[in-house]
């Protein structure tokens, strides 16, 4: 945008961190349902850890991996999913938003439509299952026997900030289809919920098809198997320490989608 | 200054009969109906001016703020609003036009107007000499007082569209977009928000683009009205000359019977 004389622009962070700083305001209103909601979106997620706990007293390995490793992956997953369901709640949200109008609003404001619609949506009760995903991973990190040296620690860092991009690519994508269809389509919930709970363990667990389809079409091992392996030690490949890098690649086509829905909401307007 | 010829829109709308039966038979084969928004409609209004916007429902009212406020594209047609084409530049646009949608709050449910403003004030970017200059003269002129620091949700109607008022100006808008500002209000709210805009008009020089199907706001704020139906535009002209300084909600229904709409 061009900058008018003796009028500079506040920037979209600011705006986006004042978006949240209201939304926490909203929240606090409501004391008792912030806590208990905070509370059950903490315990919500704490059994699939139980579950891979106490698997591992059974059974000592899993095609190859060890309790340690699948720890890490588990650990590894939830961060991002989480960090991106915070983040990318508005894109979860969104058939509500353009149902109920809410979207001509958001037009009508000299702002980025995506800033606005995940600022405004932002879920302070989504932060305590990033919360639970920081202690399952400290334990997981601490607990994996990895040789930590600066270079994992930096390849570990990319691989959750990419992580969280392909996860908000996802709801990305499935808030493109309202524009389309108005619902929200259940079946993208096989992509997020689904891949929180089978990327517990490493991709290619599941075989070689599978693998396949979690590179190419949705990059999900270049965010968990590879680093991973680069990571505990079972490769040492460099380029696998900073694959992550191209996942993150995943959101110009989702971006591409939803410029393609908010041209068409212009055209039909609902 | 706002000049728009020959907009045509129309819309994709899938009818059916009523049952279960139907809702099947619609899942699989549906049929389309292309309804039309608007006709070819051309008007232009001058800075500073006030319009009233008026046609029953559905004649196409709330299409064209749309257009002007660029949410929508048209089909087909030319739109320059101070010479910006609304929906190619949208932010560029609403940077500098106001809209207040009257069944749709903007403001934050749960926090205090004031927050709300805040907010505003970083998403329109208003420098803070400006957005306080701004912020105490709206609250005096709509005597906001101690409502501003009200969270929205405890506010009345009344009040409430008082404060979507000032939120909608905070960013000194050049044109004011207001679709039935007064639905739902009582009296007292009524003429306190049509006393508003009349001086807000007079002294700000804001141009003010208003639909409502309350003809006594149209008496108390503009003179000119533009008279919309099944799409087409009616009349373009003086209120007056439509009431004859009789009873106007009996001649604009008049005026609805004669054009069959």
């Amino acid at each position: 945008m061009k900058k008018k004389s003796g009028q500079s622009k506040i920037s979209a962070v600011k705006v986006y961190f004042h978006y949240i700083s209201i939304k926490i305001r909203c929240m606090m209103q409501y004391k008792k349902s912030f806590i208990l909601t905070s509370l059950g979106q903490f315990l919500s997620s704490f059994n699939a850890f139980v579950g891979i706990f106490f698997l591992f007293r059974r059974f000592h390995s899993i095609a190859g991996y060890t309790y340690s490793d699948i720890l890490l992956c588990y650990s590894v997953v939830l961060m991002e999913f989480s960090l991106a369901e915070c983040i990318a709640r508005g894109f979860d949200a969104f058939s509500r938003i353009v149902r109920q109008g809410m979207f001509d609003r958001v037009m009508t404001r000299p702002r980025n439509e995506i800033l606005q619609v995940l600022g405004d949506n932002f879920e302070p009760t989504r932060l305590s299952k990033t919360v639970q995903a920081v202690i399952v991973f400290v334990y997981g990190t601490t607990h994996a026997g990895i040789d930590w040296n600066l270079l994992k620690v930096l390849s570990c860092l990319i691989t959750i900030a990419c992580g969280t991009a392909v996860f908000c690519g996802i709801f990305l994508i499935n808030a493109s289809f309202c524009f389309f269809t108005l619902e929200g389509l259940e079946v993208i919930n096989i992509f997020t919920d689904g891949a929180r709970e089978y990327g517990q363990y490493p991709i290619d667990v599941y075989g070689k098809r599978m693998t396949r389809f979690c590179t190419f079409v949705i990059p999900y091992t270049l965010v968990q198997l590879y680093p991973l392996k680069y990571i505990t030690g079972k490769s040492d490949e460099l380029i696998l320490a900073f694959i992550p890098l191209a996942a993150a690649l995943f959101l110009l086509p989702c971006y591409a989608l939803w410029r393609l829905g908010v041209k068409k909401y212009k055209s039909s307007g609902s | 200054m706002i000049v728009v010829k020959n907009i045509c829109k129309t819309y994709k709308v899938a009818r059916r009969n009523a049952g279960f039966g139907e809702a099947v038979k619609a899942f699989f084969h549906r049929d389309y109906e292309t309804v039309t928004a608007l006709d070819n409609i051309s008007f232009s209004i001058n800075d500073g001016e006030t319009v009233g916007y008026i046609g029953p429902n559905g004649a196409g009212k709330s299409t064209t703020i749309k257009i002007l406020s660029g949410i929508l594209t048209p089909d087909s047609g030319e739109c320059l609003v101070d010479g910006r084409i609304p929906w190619k530049n949208r932010i560029e646009h609403v940077a500098k036009i106001g809209v207040v949608f009257g069944q749709r709050s903007q403001l934050w449910w749960d926090v205090p107007v004031t927050d709300s403003f805040e907010l505003l004030k970083d998403i329109y970017s208003i420098p803070s000499e400006v957005y306080r200059k701004n912020r105490d003269e709206l609250s005096e002129l709509l005597d906001l007082g101690d409502i501003i620091r009200t969270p929205a949700r405890q506010l009345s109607l009344g009040q409430r569209m008082r404060c979507e008022l000032a939120a909608s100006l905070l960013h000194s808008p050049d044109i004011l977009f207001l679709d039935e500002p007064t639905i739902g209000l009582d009296a007292v709210s009524k003429i306190a928000v049509r006393e508003f805009i009349v001086r807000l008009n007079s002294e700000r020089k804001t141009t003010v683009i208003l639909t409502t199907h309350d003809m006594q706001d149209i008496e108390a704020i503009t003179k000119r009205i533009i008279l919309i139906g099944k799409g087409k535009i009616l009349l373009d002209g003086d209120i007056n000359d439509i009431s004859g300084n009789g009873d106007i909600d009996r001649a604009v229904a008049d005026l609805y019977r004669s054009y069959e709409i």
